[in-house]
């Protein structure tokens, strides 16, 4: 039986299967039938700090909306003491979490505010999270804001927030960086302790009927895992963090290749969505197969191996892949020159 | 336990009472008492338990009769129970008190005094009601201020526990009830030490139960009745002194002490006042100002005034008294005086003891909650020095038609100097007065100043007017008037300067407050003359702050409050600033808190930012300012001009009793002389999108936005930016159309912008209409709007009714009311007006369309151009059905009555007019103008016949033109209080139309559950979520098999809500229509409100269908079911409502679980709904009624 043990952040994990951060794991249940499916790992569904201010904004301007204004109703609706406006009830599904599986929960979180990111990300942690995923989801319409600005942000975010947490801290990227190894080498030394390569952005449509702008969400297909391969193949060996890639893992093809691109863990959702989530069940047969048929040890074997580093053939990460010369022997290097 | 000092209203001081000492509380709300029942259900659903231990039930039943009823049967079963109510509600326990008073079992009704309707309705204070209990053998306790609401409550509830007498402990509503005052708390040991467990135990041991079992209620014959009822009297004889012994235990206790009848003054006056209530506080304040400087007067402050104690009375009295003037609360019309006075003079005539009798003269007072003041007190005073002292008089008002009124001097003041006396005018909603009870709270908890504070509200639901009257100082504050000479004045909106004198209470050398959009250096300016002239004379200290800059700033909104707020303690002083700055933001988390941590910092963002932007004005010494403009036009008509605009202006006490109608009659259309100018953005049409379709019309709330279509030629110089374009109308060619905005009307609510499915294909975000602001196109819109008016309507009979662009081409007789910006009802109410107006009269059941349909000083039913209208009138609550029915019985008999005359008198009218009057087919709009023209001929004709036949065929000629018959109200009405009615009424089978408003719970008393209300929604008296689902009124309505059902929703599909009112309209028979609507009390923007009428549709929460039995006789199945099968889940719907989302947050498994049950309601209807519109007729009807017809 080839060994399919990997680590991630610190936490050994029995498999690189792990449940990328979606709705499905606002549900125990599902999070029961992911570890009972073989998943070693789950990411929750994000924590967004604009979420919880716009609904405490909108609470407070419904219960006030008529306040103390007509004789008769000085008031809607009874004041009810509590409202779990705040993390309160997501840091109440990581205790839940934790207590039902034995597989690591890592909390996800999207904040607005830097002192928003830290209060909850300290919460998410004393809820008892085994880590932190930062879901960095700003999208610039500012055109007065430069490149450079954003990409300070998002390290001085990182920064910020190992300062104030002990548990491992991953980040998830977008692709959209002028250098994608600059900026993951920024983070890296900010104390990233993973990147999670790459967020999916939704995209909206247009309604042509109702002319209006409306949330589209397309499930990813395993055609997306190029770019992350391409990306993470060439980042490896060259940041300490720790890889994982997320978006277009559907296959037990795509976890090898995201192994041998360099990832230590690869996530899914897409998959579980579209098929079940017992279908990790049968990727992970799947993939014992393939290495048992292909003579493979272990997951950490392969880790790597075909990056930039290690690959022959480089000139496939490279610009060389753009270009057309009369020979492809040209671009090749000599076999055997070290 | 130490007693803490608390700071809260008398509604919050009984509750509290009596939420400890009661196992059951049955209620039902009624303004201004709800808040007692509301806070009992609150405490029950946190679990705070009694002095026993358990946690009180408390239950909102369907009318207070169905309260009383529900409390009469806890007592009987051993519970100690209470209730709370006022007014019409206290009438409708009538029956049951004199049950529960016969049998001898303790309880306590705390009543809010409220007047009782007569001429018209008032939300506001008398003693009418308890007036009209007087006889039913229930004791009476009268509590006079916040403080004896406490003490009292609890000796009232102890006294009938020993006594076995019920009590109805009593106290002015709105004037106490909702008056803020700080107060000592009683504790638990307090409330334990009154309440003798023994005594409860014997309360038991008298209880209906099968293990000791007894009879009660029995049916008696006249050999003894009589002689059972007298045996009650040892206990009625012995109640005053078992109650003096409890104010004696009480006084022991907390060291205050109160009697039976309470005298304070000179004890050797010679002239002394009676009466009972909140005004005692205002006489005492006075008689003590009065005797100070000399005055030989006194005050016997009556508080057990049943069972009447002559002996302890004439104890109360000085013996120096020479004349008493007994002041009632109340009119009791053909008797020979009030009910205080009657027994004051009886008292006295029995118990006077050989001694001669003082003279005694009675007076009414306070009717709904008219001011009392000092200087009135000193105006009897003075009355009663006279020789010819004047007998049931008035004070308070100018009686210029029986001359019955005293006269008094405003300028007379007992306010104590060392008194901090402030107002501010605020808008509804924008927090001010939530502010001020912050303040009072701090200033009397965390100083040792005494505070009070009372609040005035507006009588209209968007941009009304709110103003507290603040006090504070070193004394107990006992002035429960409001205040006239005032230290401190805020003014919280700019507009507010030309509406009405703000400065009119403010002392020379007072402090004025502007929350204004103009800088310091430049505002001086923009103030009216009139109040720029007092700033001047009364050398006023002038501060401004841009509020709404600020608040702009801090993301705020528009609310000021908190900005306000601490421009007034750094402006006022009472607390160091850094201090009291901490102690609004304590107030502030403690408020928000709980709405989450961002609500909580931009109140902080916008306390630290205020003190900033707060700047003096250093004015100069002239008058530079516009003229305020007249609040209403020059053109308005008498009417409006003697009485409308007073009240407008908030001078309405200065209106003389010869001004009003005795009868309660007033004229409708006065609604458009008021231009409220309320709205900040207005709609502007784009006249080249447009397609005219007329959706923005038909969702208009207050009818300010219509359309009409005309002739070329009456286009005659129209103002310079008038718009026309072509119609597009097949039928219409050649002709323009306008559509036109009132912009001193609208409220701004965007509704016709959501509802305009037009979008500009060059930037989706524009529309056919747009929203702008308002100030700049004032001017010229008012120009527009007035010769749009005078554009002629095109001809109703071309038009048609199925139509939704003819439809809104039909004027809308329903304008300008005074509800919420974005309401859901009043579309409905206003399509009403526009089909049918013209001949529509309407019974409308208590609610928010009785407020807003008739709530002065403007009426917003109106006429057409030949003075036709709908006729309005607002009885009670539980009666509209009936009343309505009352219509419909009257306006057949006139018409049975001319038809038989007609007959009659044919060979003088003239055979072929009579025939045709009498076989006039008036299904159509044509077909009733005809008829009307045929009427007017036959009155020409009748002119000519000189005989007592043809003068009372003249009276009863207009009946034979069809006439509407329309009973409009609430879910609360038809669902609960009025079912019964509404009911009977449907089983008649007469020609009715009945429209009920569902917004799904209490809307105008604030929001209570009805059985309306959807499960999983969270209403007043369902904190935890409704457990049980929405009742089905459609169905239950559907079952008599010849009732016209429709439920209809305008966001949905507009055209069926027209098909469906015509329908109704045309169906001989009752017809019921459930209309959707959204409210303010669902909680989201209301803007969204057609899109939230949609999702009830989709998601299967609010099917539509139609029951037309008119089907039936075509051999049809009459039930249509008018909306597809549910296609969204029904979170989509409900989760974009705070009435249920609060749950989702307060009590997510609660929510989840109450959720699923509402989704598996929604299909399980549906499925229902499916059913009985499938189903095939039995028979074939279409046989038999072809063989009727060979017959005939």
């Amino acid at each position: 039986m080839p060994d399919l043990t990997t680590t991630y952040v610190g936490l050994k994990l029995r498999s690189p299967l792990v449940a990328s951060s979606s709705p499905l794991c606002q549900n125990i249940g599902n999070i029961l039938q992911m570890e009972d499916a073989g998943i070693a790992a789950v990411v929750l569904h994000s924590l967004f700090e604009e979420q919880i201010l716009i609904e405490s904004q909108a609470l407070d301007r419904h219960l006030s909306a008529a306040e103390e204004s007509y004789a008769e109703s000085l008031s809607y609706f009874p004041d009810l003491r509590r409202y779990n406006i705040g993390p309160d009830e997501y840091v109440e599904h990581i205790r839940r979490a934790k207590q039902a599986v034995d597989i690591p929960v890592i909390g996800s979180l999207n904040g607005v505010s830097t002192g928003g990111w830290i209060r909850y990300a300290r919460l998410i942690e004393e809820a008892g999270a085994d880590a932190l995923e930062l879901n960095i989801y700003h999208l610039p319409t500012d055109p007065s804001i430069d490149g450079a600005t954003v990409e300070q942000q998002y390290v001085e975010l990182v920064r910020h927030i190992k300062a104030s947490v002990r548990i491992p801290v991953a980040v998830k990227l977008g692709p959209y960086f002028s250098s994608i190894p600059n900026m993951a080498a920024k983070l890296d030394e900010a104390g990233a302790d993973a990147l999670v390569l790459f967020n999916r952005f939704y995209q909206p449509d247009f309604d042509l009927e109702s002319l209006e702008v409306v949330p589209n969400l397309v499930l990813s297909n395993s055609s997306e895992l190029l770019a992350r391969l391409h990306w993470v193949g060439i980042l490896y060996g060259r940041i300490r963090a720790d890889m994982a890639i997320t978006g277009g893992v559907h296959t037990a093809q795509d976890v090898l290749k995201c192994m041998m691109a360099g990832a230590k863990v690869a996530m899914m959702t897409s998959a579980l969505l579209r098929q079940g989530i017992d279908y990790a069940a049968r990727l992970e047969e799947d993939l014992i197969r393939w290495m048992e048929e292909h003579e493979y040890e272990s997951i950490r074997q392969m880790q790597g191996s075909m990056s930039l580093e290690r690959v022959a053939d480089p000139a496939a990460f490279q610009r060389a892949n753009y270009m057309r010369v009369l020979s492809s022997y040209e671009l090749r290097p000599r076999p055997g020159v070290q | 336990m130490q007693r803490r000092k608390v700071t809260i209203d008398g509604n919050e001081a009984a509750a509290y009472v009596a939420h400890k000492v009661s196992e059951v509380i049955a209620i039902y709300p009624i303004t201004p008492s709800s808040p007692m029942g509301e806070w009992s259900d609150q405490w029950s659903a946190e679990g705070r338990p009694n002095i026993w231990g358990t946690v009180p039930t408390v239950i909102e039943m369907q009318s207070e009769a169905g309260a009383a009823a529900a409390l009469h049967g806890a007592i009987q079963a051993g519970a100690l129970a209470a209730t709370f109510t006022s007014a019409q509600g206290l009438l409708l326990k009538i029956p049951t008190m004199y049950k529960v008073a016969g049998e001898l079992t303790p309880t306590v009704f705390h009543i809010a005094a409220r007047t009782v309707a007569t001429h018209a309705l008032s939300i506001f204070c008398d003693h009418s009601d308890i007036m009209a209990v007087r006889q039913t053998g229930f004791a009476i306790l009268a509590s006079n201020s916040v403080q004896e609401v406490m003490d009292q409550a609890l000796i009232a509830t102890a006294a009938s526990l020993e006594s076995r007498i019920p009590f109805v402990h009593f106290f002015d509503g709105f004037r106490t009830t909702h008056e803020v005052n700080k107060i000592e708390e009683l504790t638990d040991d307090d409330l334990r030490a009154m309440i003798d467990d023994e005594l409860v135990r014997r309360h038991r041991e008298r209880a209906m139960t099968p293990d000791r079992p007894v009879l009660r209620g029995t049916s008696q014959n006249p050999d003894h009745f009589f002689q059972a009822r007298e045996a009650a009297n040892p206990y009625y004889l012995a109640c005053p002194t078992i109650v003096q012994n409890a104010m004696d235990k009480f006084a022991a206790l907390t060291g205050r002490q109160y009697h039976l009848f309470d005298y304070v003054g000179a004890p050797d006056a010679e002239r002394v006042i009676v009466l009972m209530g909140s005004s005692a506080e205002t006489a005492h304040e006075t008689v003590d100002y009065l005797v100070e400087r000399g005055e030989r007067v006194g005050l016997v402050k009556v508080r057990l005034f049943r069972p009447f104690s002559v002996e302890h009375f004439i104890k109360a009295l000085p013996p120096t008294v020479k004349a008493i003037a007994v002041l009632d609360r109340t009119k009791e019309p053909g008797a020979v005086g009030e009910p205080l006075y009657l027994d004051v003079v009886t008292a006295l005539h029995e118990g006077y003891d050989g001694r001669p009798l003082p003279r005694v003269i009675g007076g009414r007072y306070g009717l709904s909650s008219k001011e009392f003041t000092p200087a009135m007190v000193k105006a009897v005073f003075d009355e009663l020095a006279k020789p010819n002292p004047k007998n049931h008089f008035t004070v308070g008002i100018n009686d210029d038609v029986t001359h019955t009124s005293l006269e008094w001097d405003p300028e007379f003041s007992t306010e104590d100097p060392s008194t901090v006396r402030c107002l501010f005018y605020g808008l509804g909603a924008d927090g001010t007065v939530g502010a001020n009870k912050n303040s009072i709270k701090i200033i009397g908890e965390e100083t040792d100043n005494y505070a009070q504070g009372y609040f005035v509200y507006d009588s209209k639901k968007a941009g009304a007017v709110t103003v507290s009257h603040l006090r504070f100082g070193p004394k107990p504050i006992r002035s429960t008037y409001l205040i006239s000479k005032a230290n401190f004045i805020a003014c919280h909106q700019f507009v507010f300067l030309e509406r009405f004198d703000v400065l009119k209470a403010a002392v020379p050398g007072a402090v004025f407050l502007l929350n204004s959009p103009y800088p310091a250096d430049q505002v001086w300016d923009h103030i009216p003359r009139n109040i720029q002239e007092q700033i001047i004379r009364k050398r006023l200290k002038f501060y401004v702050i841009d509020g709404y800059e600020v608040a702009k700033k801090t993301g705020m909104g528009q609310r000021i409050n908190t900005i306000m707020q601490t421009c007034f303690f750094a402006i006022s002083g009472v607390l160091p600033r850094e201090e009291a700055i901490q102690k609004i933001k304590d107030a502030i988390r403690y408020t928000y808190g709980r709405r989450g941590e961002a609500v909580v910092q931009k109140n902080f963002a916008a306390v630290d930012a205020a003190l900033d932007h707060l700047h003096e004005v250093h004015y100069p010494e002239q008058i530079t300012g516009p003229e305020p403009p007249p609040t209403v036009s020059p053109k308005a008509p008498e009417f409006v001009q003697k009485i409308v605009a007073p009240i407008i202006r908030g001078e309405g006490d200065s209106i003389p009793v010869s001004a009003m109608p005795p009868d309660g009659t007033f004229p409708t259309g006065t609604a458009a002389w008021e231009k409220r100018n309320i709205a900040l953005e207005v709609p502007v049409w784009d006249e080249n999108l447009c397609i005219q379709c007329g959706k923005c019309v038909i969702v208009c709330p207050h009818a300010t936005i219509r359309s009409k279509v005309y002739d070329k030629s009456a286009l005659v110089d129209p103002p310079p930016t008038f718009k026309a374009v072509p119609a597009r109308w097949k039928e219409f060619k050649d002709m323009l159309y306008t559509l036109q905005v009132a912009v001193e009307d609208c409220t701004g609510c965007a509704l016709c912008v959501a509802a305009c499915p037009v979008k500009d294909k060059t930037n989706v975000k524009r529309r056919a209409i747009n929203m702008e602001p308002q100030i700049p196109l004032r001017e010229q819109e008012r120009a527009n709007w007035d010769y749009f008016l005078k554009l002629p309507n095109v001809d109703r009979d071309l038009l048609k009714p199925s139509v939704i662009k003819d439809t809104q081409l039909f004027q809308p007789l329903f304008e300008f009311s005074g509800a919420c910006a974005g309401c859901g009802e009043t579309p409905y109410v206003k399509l009403v007006t526009q089909l049918f107006g013209d001949r529509a009269i309407i019974g409308n059941a208590t609610g928010c369309s009785s407020i807003y349909g008739g709530n002065l000083p403007t009426t917003p039913y109106t006429v057409d151009e030949e003075g036709r209208g709908p006729t309005w009138n607002n009885s009670l609550f539980e009666d509209c059905a009936e009343f309505s029915l009352g219509f419909r019985l009257a306006i057949d008999q006139h018409n049975r009555h001319a038809r038989d005359l007609l007959a009659r008198l044919a060979p003088q009218i003239g055979e072929e007019l009579v025939k045709a009057l009498l076989e006039a087919d008036q299904s159509t709009e044509a077909g009733i103008r005809a008829q009307r023209e045929r009427v007017k001929l036959l009155k020409e004709r009748l002119a000519g016949i000189d005989s007592p036949e043809a003068r009372r065929l003249m009276l009863v000629a207009d009946y034979l033109v069809k006439k509407s018959v329309w009973a409009f109200g609430g879910d609360g009405w038809a669902y609960d209080i009025g079912y019964g009615g509404l009911d009977h009424v449907l089983s008649t089978g007469r020609n009715i139309n009945i429209l009920v408003l569902d917004t799904e719970v209490y809307s105008n008393t604030g929001g209570q559950m009805s059985k309306a209300t959807p499960r999983g929604a969270v209403a007043k008296f369902a904190a935890g979520g409704k457990p049980t689902g929405k009742k089905d009124l459609a169905m239950m309505a559907l079952q008599y098999g010849n009732v016209y059902v429709g439920r209809v929703a305008m966001g949905y599909n507009d055209a069926h809500t027209v098909k469906t009112f015509l329908e109704a309209e045309a169906h001989d028979g009752p017809s019921i229509i459930i209309a959707y609507c959204h409210c303010i009390a669902h909680g989201y923007d209301m803007v969204y409100g057609l899109d939230q009428q949609k999702a009830a549709v989709q998601s299967g929460h609010f099917p539509l269908f139609r029951y037309d039995p008119a089907l039936l006789a075509q051999g049809k199945n009459p039930f249509q079911l008018d909306s597809k099968a549910p296609s969204i889940p029904l979170e989509k719907y409900a989760y974009n409502e705070t009435r249920f989302t609060m749950l989702a947050r307060s009590d997510p498994e609660a929510a989840r679980r109450l959720l699923e049950a509402a989704q598996r309601d929604a299909q399980l209807r549906f499925k229902l709904y499916e059913h009985m519109a499938s189903m095939p007729l039995n028979g074939s009807p279409k046989a038999e009624l072809a063989k009727e017809e060979k017959h005939a």
